[in-house]
This record gives structure tokens, sequence and C-alpha cells, in this order.
């Protein structure tokens, strides 16, 4: 049979339940002045009554969560409260000499000029300073919002004030959501440092800031060592080293993250010139005015976009994209239509004509654009940065990697399992014999250059987010392109990868060291060793068909 | 007998291009210096600076030819030895300076008292001696071409690959020289240059002087070149150009072959350099710039590679249209020195001797040809039209024999 008394739920299904009605009560009693008396009529009442008064509407303002208070409240508590006698308004005075600059306490708002005589300062006592402080505490650390536990929590651990200690410790025992907690832990580990306490605590507060890491947390340990006892000395030292060693282990994250945006801009930049150099033996020097045009491209599409269909803005580079690509393909099927095709076997009369029509390429822009640099905005996906494990990453780079690793995905199915790969691929090991087994020959030479520079293009609507967008957008690329393609290996889609990543990451470890100019040089001097050593880059194709 | 050889060691063309320029040397000063202001014969100051520099710019040209229309070299960084070689120039002019800098330091340029160095760097040491200045205008380019060059023949590194890293190497120099740290003065370069060998650089008896001694120079290096290519050597130089795998398996290592003509090729870049600078009154990293020795490819394209002389064609025509363009139409001097790269690639890649030269040729053919017809009874063979042609392609100075197409790579 049930009975209440004998099972054990009860009891605490009654407590709970008395709990309940009674911090009902104390709140509709706290709440039902509160209610009738807004926050400034609780402000105005200060200046009021004795010591222990001020204290009860101290805890009544608490009550009102109103965020406002928290910098009335450590005014009072400083002791730079006044109150203006004839109005009774509540305020802080700044300025010197008589009469003083009044700002309202509450809202910070200012409000004009006051006789030094007319304004008596509130008066506080210890007693009435700890429920200040308490009362800051509900406001802040106690507060039922996350956000303002957690931003209270950062400010307590910059200002790492031992008098917060106590205010932190109460709230940590309430505290049940784990981020918020650990902020508080580390606020008081931060506090507890600057006080004099037993080894024991010290060390337990070194091993959380230790834990927390980061160059505060190394600040702090640092200004700690110091006054620090002699035990807890090497628990300090301990604690440097770790934060010392893990931010030089973060240094070289955010260095290998810098490498592989700068390897994956090169990456964009070179892979249309591993098809034309690499796949068709074309020395392609417009290669970079290519890249330009595709800059521009997205230049005018965005303008369009700006007139006609603002609402189209975030999409405004995938539009560029497909335009870009068919633009800067078209033209370079022209150019080879034009004049690389009477070029063939002459690499270097082939270098000095696409060098001849990047002038004319740049003239032209020029002359269409003007020389100035043109502002090529980014959709609102593409700005601001995210923070990954530390690592500051913005979301251009971001997108930026992956859209060069998915270009180059494409690029590599293309050539290996598209029928165009295939004829591109047989044309360029033997041509005479492609041909013979019915291969249109020309039609794949012009495809192919198209192909390489629609790649530039795409590669120029990605750059146009980093970059200037001027006439000269484009020679600022191409010997770091043909450096890339000829370290990896002509002729091989890998090797500019490889090339590519490799460069840019040895060029972002070599620039805190050397300066990024400097690192740019021991790069190229490399790259010309290098190719001493291997006359054929990294990934050298074997076989009879590369034999000088 | 011993003239008649050394003539024709020299050619024929090339020696009636050196006594022209050296009448030039002599011509162009005499009308600066002797006829009065305002006399229509006489050459202003500004011309003579500008014909000077043209001179300075054909030297290069020259310089380039040696290796690209001899060797096959095609190298897009020569502009860096005329800018090392016009860089030691230079430093000798700055040292000439004295105390008459603005911070009227007298042993240190502007430059470093601005940049608050203390004392003069070590590869400075020196360079207040004319003489050990001009040794370093030819070894210091000598020697970046003999490492250089050492390395990359020796590894077989050749064709457009030679040609990247040579661009990849001037793009260095030129990143190098823009840093402060460096010691040439940065961004600014050396300039404000006041006296060489004790006279005022800006005189126009020093400048006149330093026009005849460009020309001689030209002059001087045209027939060295010529006397190289006329050699044994200079037919080693064309085998390992046209065929170098066939060279090397006859026996010969055209590496050496190469290094010779590249270390050559970039002393006189360098020379050209050194007289560049006193005559301009300026050098500053922009020199190095790769788009600068890619336009020396182009003037030495179009006056005709492999002709010596045709360069310093060329180099003067393309810098006379560039100065008139950018002085009438600036806008369109890009367009025209691109269409001018596209033009002579596909239309003229014999350039303009060897195109007169072609034209020659056909007019003497025809010529003979109608000879032949009006006189068929004629008895002697030596009028024989294929005769003719077949001694005109076997000549060893015709500009890459028009039927063989260079070695692609």
């Amino acid at each position: 049979m049930f009975s209440l008394s004998d099972t054990p739920l009860w009891p605490a299904a009654f407590r709970a339940v008395r709990m309940f009605v009674l911090s009902l009560l104390a709140a509709l009693l706290l709440l039902a002045p509160a209610r009738a008396q807004s926050v400034e009529d609780l402000v105005r009442q200060l200046p009021e009554g004795s010591f222990s008064d001020r204290a009860a509407v101290v805890s009544q303002l608490a009550a009102t969560g109103d965020a406002r208070l928290v910098s009335l409240l450590e005014a009072l508590a400083a002791g730079d409260l006044n109150v203006v006698e004839e109005t009774g308004a509540v305020v802080t005075l700044s300025g010197r000499g008589d009469p003083l600059d009044a700002t309202d306490a509450l809202t910070g708002e200012g409000v004009g000029e006051v006789a030094k005589a007319s304004v008596e300062r509130i008066r506080v006592n210890n007693s009435l300073r700890r429920a200040v402080r308490a009362a800051i505490g509900q406001l802040t650390v106690m507060s039922p919002n996350r956000n303002t536990r957690l931003s209270a929590a950062g400010a307590m651990f910059q200002a790492a004030d031992p008098e917060n200690i106590p205010l932190l410790d109460e709230a940590i025992a309430q505290e049940d959501d784990d981020g918020v907690r650990r902020a508080m832990e580390e606020a008081r580990a931060a506090s507890m440092l600057r006080t004099e306490a037993s080894a024991d605590d010290f060390a337990a507060a070194v091993d959380v800031i230790a834990a927390r890491g980061g160059r505060a947390s190394l600040g702090i340990l640092t200004s700690a060592l110091p006054a620090a006892s002699d035990e807890a000395r090497p628990a300090i030292e301990a604690g440097i080293r770790a934060i010392e060693n893990r931010l030089a282990l973060l240094n070289v994250a955010q260095n290998v993250w810098y490498g592989i945006s700068l390897g994956s801009v090169l990456l964009l930049a070179a892979i249309g010139l591993a098809i034309t150099f690499g796949v068709m033996g074309v020395i392609n020097m417009a290669h970079g005015e290519m890249v330009m045009i595709g800059a521009y491209t997205t230049f005018v599409v965005q303008n369009v976009i700006r007139v006609s269909f603002p609402g189209l803005f975030d999409w405004s580079l995938a539009i560029a994209l497909p335009a870009a690509f068919l633009v800067t393909g078209l033209i370079g099927i022209a150019i080879e239509r034009g004049i690389i095709r009477w070029l063939y076997g002459r690499p270097l009369e082939t270098l000095l004509a696409t060098w001849g029509l990047s002038l004319i390429i740049q003239q032209a822009v020029r002359s269409i654009f003007g020389a100035s640099n043109r502002e090529v905005g980014n959709p609102s996906w593409m700005s601001g940065s995210f923070d990954f494990y530390g690592i500051a990453i913005t979301w251009n780079r971001f997108w930026i990697v992956l859209f060069a690793l998915a270009v180059f995905a494409i690029l590599l199915v293309v050539m290996k399992r598209t029928s165009l790969g295939l004829q591109m691929r047989a044309v360029t090991q033997n041509r005479r014999m492609a041909s013979s087994m019915g291969i249109r020959t020309p039609w794949v030479d012009a495809l192919t250059f198209g192909l390489g520079s629609g790649i530039a293009g795409l590669a120029g609507v990605a750059l146009s987010q980093i970059d200037n967008v001027s006439p000269n957008l484009g020679q600022g690329y191409i010997i770091d392109s043909f450096m890339v393609v000829v370290f990896g290996g002509v002729g091989n889609l890998w090797g500019t990868l490889v090339g590519a990543l490799t460069l840019g990451v040895v060029n972002k470890f070599l620039e805190p060291y050397a300066g990024a100019v400097l690192a740019k040089i021991f790069v190229l001097v490399f790259i010309i060793l290098f190719i001493q050593k291997r006359p054929r880059g990294l990934f050298a194709l074997k076989g009879r068909a590369v034999e000088a | 007998m011993i003239t008649q050889r050394l003539l024709n060691a020299l050619g024929g063309k090339v020696l009636w291009v050196a006594a022209i320029l050296l009448v030039i040397a002599v011509l162009v000063p005499a009308s600066n210096l002797l006829l009065p202001v305002g006399h229509p014969l006489r050459v202003p100051n500004y011309m003579v600076a500008l014909l000077g520099k043209y001179l300075t710019y054909a030297m290069l040209a020259l310089a380039l030819d040696l290796v690209w229309g001899y060797v096959g070299i095609l190298s897009l960084g020569h502009g860096a030895f005329f800018a090392l070689g016009g860089y030691a120039m230079g430093m000798y002019l700055m040292r000439q300076i004295g105390d008459r800098g603005v911070y009227a330091n007298p042993n240190l340029p502007d430059f470093m008292v601005f940049l608050n160095w203390s004392e003069l760097p070590w590869y400075w040491w020196g360079f207040g001696n004319f003489w050990f200045a001009m040794l370093m205008v030819m070894v210091v380019p000598g020697l970046l071409a003999f490492v250089f060059g050492w390395f990359a023949f020796r590894s077989r590194v050749t064709g457009v690959y030679l040609s990247i890293i040579t661009q990849a190497m001037t793009y260095a120099l030129m990143l190098s020289f823009f840093r402060n740290d460096m010691g040439f003065g940065g961004n600014n370069g050396l300039t404000d240059f006041k006296d060489i060998l004790g006279h005022p650089v800006q005189a126009s008896a020093t400048r006149a002087t330093l026009f005849a001694v460009t020309a001689i120079a030209l002059a001087a290096a045209l027939l060295v070149c010529s006397a190289i290519t006329r050699s044994k050597l200079g037919k080693v130089m064309v085998a390992v150009r046209d065929a170098e795998s066939r060279t090397r398996f006859i026996g010969y290592r055209p590496e050496y072959v190469k290094l010779f003509a590249f270390v050559v090729s970039a002393i006189t870049a360098g020379i050209a350099g050194a007289l560049y600078v006193p005559q301009v009154g300026i050098i500053n990293p922009g020199e190095f710039a790769p788009a600068n020795s890619i336009e020396v490819v182009v003037w030495t394209a179009i006056g005709g590679r492999g002709t010596l002389y045709g360069p310093i064609i060329g180099a003067v025509l393309v810098n006379y249209a560039k100065t008139w363009f950018t002085g009438a139409y600036p806008e369109l001097w890009l367009f025209a020195l691109g269409g001018l790269f596209v033009a002579v690639t596909l239309f003229l890649p014999k350039g303009i001797v060897g195109t007169v030269g072609d034209w020659r040729t056909r007019w003497r053919d025809r010529r003979a040809i109608s000879a032949a017809k009006i006189a068929p009874s004629g008895t002697d063979d030596s009028s024989d039209p294929p005769k003719v042609v077949r001694a005109r392609s076997a000549d060893p100075a015709a500009p890459l024999g028009a039927s063989k197409p260079q070695p692609a790579e």
C-alpha cells in the first residue's frame, strides 16, 4: 500500500514544492516594491537614510537586473557618486575647478554643469561596500543571462582583483554552464595569483592559468613570477614553459595556414599555366593578363548587379565565375588561333609574342577602365573571420583555399576522365599519331589553350577578393606562377599542387625570420638552385617524350 | 696579307657598322661642342645624352645577340648584368660626391646618413678609385654570369627553363636592391652625381666625351664579338645552338662554350650599364625589372638576331620610336611595343637585317636567272643560278638557317 511517508520520493517532492512556494512568496515580496518603483526612483532613494537603508536600496537595485547599474554601483563603491541637492539627481562629476561637468550616473548622459557647492557626495562605509560588491556580482557573474556572466568573468580575469575571489567562489558554486564556470575559475585563478595564498592554492591557480594558454595568461604568470614564493616558483616556471610551447605550436599552425592560403593563391594562378605550359608546352606570358581580365569581369558583373539587381549581390561571385571563364576562355582560343598556332615548336618566339600580347592587353584594360585600382566588393559570406582552435581564419582566404582545391579537382577529372582530356593528352604526347587516329589536333589545341586561359579567368575572380584589381594585377603573379610550374614539374598537375603549397608554406615560414621580401628572394634563389639539381622539376615525366 | 685575313675574320658588314660608329663618335661631339647654339647642324645637348643612351642600349642588345643569336641561350635576365655594371659605376660616382651631399658627410653617401649608418659597408670599399670601379664593372656581372652559367649549363638546363630562371634571377636581384638594408640606396637608387674623373657630369664637354667613349666602346664590342663568332669557337657556338646533343656527341663540351659566351656577354652588358649611368644620371632597382630584360630581347629580335649589327639597329630604332611615342602618344606606346613583339615573331622571324638580306638575295637570284635567260649560250658555268643560291645559304653568319628551325625544347 502506498503511504505518504514510506516512499522516499515524497519528502523530496514535498520539499521542492515548499521551496517553490516560499521562493515565490519571497520573490513577490521583493519584486512588489521593485515593480512599483522604477530603477530611476530607486537610484534617487540612494542618498537618503542611513548606510543600512542604502544597503537595502542596493539589494533592491540588484534585483532589477538592469545592466546599466554596474557602472553606477562601481562608482558608488569608489565614492564617486554625488547627488545634486536641488534636483535630487544622482550624478558622477568630471572636470576641474568650479563648476564641474555632471553626468547622469545611470544613463551616462551629460546633464550640464553644476556648482561644487550644490552637490553632495554619497558616502559609503565598508558594509555598504560589501553590499555593493555583492550587488555587482548579482548583476554580472550571477546574472541569468549566460553571455553577461561570461563577459563578466572575462572582465574579472583581466582585472585579476583579489576582492572578487569570494564573489567568484559563490558564482562558481552556482554555475551550471561548463564554459562559464571555466571562465570564472580562470578569473578566480588570475585573482588568486595576486594574493598571498597558500602554496597549494597557488599551484592550483597556476595550473588553471597554464591550461588556459594564450598571451594574456603568459603575461599573468610572468608578472606573478617575481613576487612568488620559492616553492611556488617551479610551478609558475613550468606553467610559463607550457604556455610558450603551446603558443609556439599555435604559431606554427598559423604559419602553416598562411602558407596554405598563399599556396592556394599560387595554385590558382599557376594551374592554368600548368595546362598551357605544362601540357601544351606553350609559354604564355599573357597568362597573368588572363587572370587580370577575370578580375575585371568580376568588377563588371558586380557593377551590373549593383545597378540592376542589388538583391543578388551575394551571388555576384557565383555569376562572375562562368562569365570570367567564358570571356577569358574565348580570348584564349582567339589567341591560339590567331598567333600561337603559327609558332608551335618555337617556344622562345611564343614567349615573345605572348609577352607582346600581355602588353597590349594591359594597355587596353588601362584605356578602358583607367589605371587606378577598381573596387570589387566582398559578398557578406566572404567578409569577417572565424576562430579555429586559436587560429584566426578569414572567410575569404578560407573560401579561396576551398575554391583552389575544387578547381584543381575538376581539372584533374577533366584531364583524366573526359574525352577532351584524353585527346589533349594524346595530342601532347604524339601529335601525328593522334592526328592519324582521327583527332582534330588544331581543334584540341584551341580548346586546351582556351581551358587554360579560362581557368586563369576563374583565378582572377578569386584574386579580385584579396588583391587590388588594377591593370598590373597579372604581372605580379606571372613569375610566381612559372616558378610553381617549373618547380612542380612540367606536365604534371599534381606537381603543380605540391609545388604551389610547398612554395607557399616555405615562404610563410621564412617571413618571420627574414621579412617578406627577403623570404621571396630566398625562395627564388632556392628554385634557381633546385632547377640545377632537377632540371625537370619535382615530378618529372619519365620517358622519351621529355628528352631534349 | 695579314690585313686581308684580319678583315675577313671581322666580316665586311660588321666593319662598316663599326666604321660608321667611329665616325659618329667624332662627328656628334664635334658638332655639339664646336658649332654655335642654334646652328642647324648642331646636335643639341639633350640629343647627345639621348643618343648616348641609345648606344648603351645597343651594346646591351649586342651582348644579348652573342648568347641568343649564336648559342641559342635566350636570357631574360640580361638587364641584371646591365644594372650591376651600372651600380658599380654609380657607386664610384657616389663616392665622388664627397661632402657635397645634402648631409655634407665626407665619408658616407646621403642615403646611408639618412639610414643612420655609421660607416661604409665593406662592399663599398675601393669604389672611390676609378680603376677599381671599372674593374668591378666587368668583374661583378662576369662573376655572376660565371657562377650562374656554371651551375645552369652543367646541369643542362636549356631552352625555356633557362629563360625562366634567368628571369627569376633578375627578379630576385630587383627585390634585393629594393631593400634599404642592401646598402644600395633602396628604392631611390643612386643619383645626384657630381663628378666623373674630376669633370662635372652635367657639363656638355663631359657628356660629349662620354658619348664618344660609348660609341667607341660599342664599335670595339662589335669587333670583338665579330671576331669571336667568326673564329672556330664561333662555329662551335653555332653548332651548339642548332644541335647541342650532336655537338656533345662529336666530342665538344657545349657547357664550356656556352659559359664562355655567357660571361663575355655579361661583361659587355656590364660595360654598357656603366656607360649608361653617367649619361642618364641615375641607377635604380627598376633597371632589374624583368620587363626591361624582355624588351632587350625584342630590340635584338627586331634588328635580326645572329647578325651582331642587327641588334644595334634594332635597339636604336625601337628606342627612338619609344621616345617619339611617349612624347606624342604616350598611351599608344605599349600597343605599339606589344604589336612589335607579335609582328616580329610572326612576320619577321629574322628581323630587319635578315629580311632585307633575304630580299637582296632573291633580287640577285632573279637577276642572275634573267641574265642566264638573256645569254643562254654562255659557256661559263660559274653563273649557274643554283650555285649562287647554295653559296648564299652556306654563309656561316646567316641568321638561323632559314630552312632549319630552332630545335624545339
